[in-house]
């Protein structure tokens, strides 16, 4: 109970509106330009690492939290970021490190998940 | 009608005749799906928050859990439906991530699990790295460049 | 047989189509051509491992069926005309591995089972033997692993893009018969009108057909109201509207006895297959399953089917190339 009266639910809602947002350009992308969703996923990277190196991105995660960091531009925001605070730690080598360090949880994650489910599981058409 | 004989008249023909994606109803149910997804990332995070986690490892415990419930769902042939309904709504969170590591590893099983599961695993996520990592390395070394010359952008 | 106009063929002696058969997936079977099946599939794998084992199984099985209702031997068979869509062709080479009839494999994409049955017709005119085998095969799954996404990626399908039928259809073309007839083919010429939309096959195509359609009746100095019925292989509901509107232009109007088996297979709105079915077996099970019965049954007696392919590769569309189209175009005829 103690924990859900600590939830500010007004930055909730700013996560749900951002986050939602987000998906929406996207979407527009995807109806609009025939990108494939491989090409949206770097766009999104891209853009995320770009507005992160500039410092832009941290002010959205300010404002929305998880509805910034959740969309894959938060993952190029972390990468970013990562990146530079090695640099600032350990200078041109930090470069090559910080960018996965910030990411590797995830990116580890998500192998290892990846490499469960195609022990357990296998792909099913699709009946719609 | 008149007939068609160069190739850039026909494609505006078939461009007329082709109906475009219901963009609203897609907008709408990839609005509500991310943010929803989001907002359970809020959760997640909030909850670190409470029980005094650091910053960055709670974003960190926050893309895990969702990188897990997308591989869980995907494993259970769900996320595809999901993504049918959503699209980008489940597409771009990290979610969508996940499900494009593990869809080529669940399809490519059949080549066996070292070049199938293991080669396959990145044809569609692999690019997401490739250009991610590679803005991040740019990133830090015009930050180094600025940074030593004492002008910083952040 | 006699070199007609440009592109057609009269058969002076023109061959049997004397059985077919044919063998769908589960979701062919959930569609309004499912009575008219041989045997419709429980589930997608059909107790092999991978999808391309059970396309190789579905063609093995299907041609297996039709040779049984026929019943000639395999010796009696002089040759086998069949493809797929998959890489090399290895769903129809490894399906019929064992099926000891001298092979010929054959890439027409998705109009490959009507160029088998043109090859077919030529070499038993040609006295080269007395009866052939024809078959097509195509897999939804196997389809999408290769030239799209994997299965379980959770992405949204365009409603211009078409769905791969799963299946197979076989047929058995005899020298000597008592009809249906394959009286004249029309092979067709690639056309490409530079569209590179992947997800809209049946805009690439339509123009292929409209070249072969017009060919053949310009060749035969026939008019579309010949035949009781004109089916294009899977130009799916966009290419048939184009296909339709394309023609009247040239000064036919095919409308009326026009349709697509792209169209007929499936149940655009209950099965959400948006433009409609599309892949080798599209065609080869809905002539071999529903037009072969209605040849039989005598309701139709003349048709003329026009399967259409287009020849592309996931290598070409991520290069960015246009899609080229083929039609080949058969009269079949009591």
């Amino acid at each position: 109970m103690e924990f859900f009266q600590s939830i500010d639910w007004m930055m909730m809602l700013r996560c749900f509106i951002v986050g939602g947002l987000i998906c929406v350009i996207g979407q527009i992308l995807i109806d609009k330009t025939k990108l494939t969703p491989a090409r949206i996923l770097v766009i999104f990277v891209t853009t995320g690492a770009i507005l992160g190196g500039l410092g832009i991105y941290q002010h959205l995660i300010d404002f929305a939290g998880c509805g910034a960091t959740v969309p894959l531009t938060g993952f190029g925001n972390a990468l970013a970021k990562g990146a530079i605070e090695e640099v600032s730690k350990s200078g041109l080598v930090g470069a090559f490190i910080g960018g996965t360090k910030a990411a590797a949880g995830g990116i580890a994650a998500a192998i290892f998940f990846g490499y469960i489910a195609s022990l357990i599981s296998k792909p099913k058409m699709k009946k719609q | 009608m008149k007939p068609i004989e160069t190739q850039k008249e026909y494609q505006d023909y078939v461009d007329k005749k082709s109906p475009n994606s219901p963009i609203l109803k897609n907008c709408f149910n990839a609005f509500w799906v991310g943010g929803l997804i989001c907002s359970i990332g809020q959760i997640i995070f909030n909850y670190c928050k409470y029980r005094g986690l650091e910053l960055q490892i709670s974003n960190t415990i926050v893309s895990i859990i969702l990188i897990g419930i997308s591989a869980f769902l995907t494993g259970l042939n769900l996320f595809n439906k999901i993504g049918k309904f959503a699209g980008a709504g489940s597409l771009v969170p990290i979610t969508g991530f996940a499900n494009s590591i593990v869809s080529p590893a669940m399809e490519y099983k059949s080549e066996g699990y070292v070049m199938g599961v293991g080669g396959k695993m990145f044809t569609v996520a692999g690019p997401v790295l490739v250009f991610g990592i590679s803005a991040s390395i740019i990133v830090g070394i015009i930050y180094l460049i600025f940074n030593t010359q004492t002008i910083t952008l952040v | 047989m006699i070199k007609k106009g440009k592109q057609t063929v009269m058969f002076e002696t023109p061959p049997t189509i004397a059985q077919t058969a044919c063998i769908v997936g589960p979701k062919e079977a959930d569609g309004p051509l499912a009575k008219y099946f041989d045997k419709c599939l429980e589930d997608e794998f059909w107790g092999e491992s991978s999808w391309e084992k059970a396309e190789s199984k579905i063609i093995k099985e299907t041609v297996n069926t039709v040779i049984a209702k026929s019943g000639l031997s395999n010796e009696a068979i002089d040759y086998c005309f069949a493809g797929d869509l998959l890489n090399q062709c290895i769903s129809s080479s490894f399906g019929l591995r064992e099926l000891n009839i001298p092979f010929l494999g054959i890439f027409g994409a998705c109009s490959t089972f009507v160029e088998a049955l043109c090859l077919a017709s030529v070499f038993l005119e040609g006295g080269a033997g007395q009866n052939a085998l024809c078959a097509a095969s195509s897999h939804f799954c196997s389809a999408e692993k290769q030239f799209r996404f994997p299965l379980e990626l959770g992405n949204q399908r365009p409603p211009t893009s078409q769905w791969t039928v799963t299946g197979s259809g076989a047929a058995i073309v005899s020298k000597a018969g008592n009809g249906p007839y394959i009286t004249h083919m029309t092979v067709g010429k690639i056309v490409d009108m530079g569209i590179k939309d992947a997800n809209n096959m049946g805009a690439a195509m339509a123009p292929a057909a409209l070249d072969t359609l017009v060919t053949h009746f310009q060749d035969t100095g026939r008019t579309p109201n010949y035949y009781d019925a004109i089916l294009t292989g899977d130009l799916g509901y966009i290419g048939r509207e184009i296909l339709t509107e394309l023609a009247e232009t040239k000064g036919y109007n095919i409308k009326p006895n026009y349709n697509d088996c792209g169209v007929l297979i499936f149940d655009k709105e209950k099965q959400d297959t948006h433009s409609g079915g599309s892949g080798c077996a599209c065609c080869a099970s809905v002539f071999s399953g529903y037009l072969y019965k209605l040849l039989q049954d005598k309701k139709y007696k003349k048709i003329l089917l026009i399967a259409t392919g287009a020849l592309t590769n996931s290598t070409t569309s991520q290069q960015g190339e246009s899609i080229p189209g083929i039609a080949h175009a058969v009269s079949i005829e009591l």
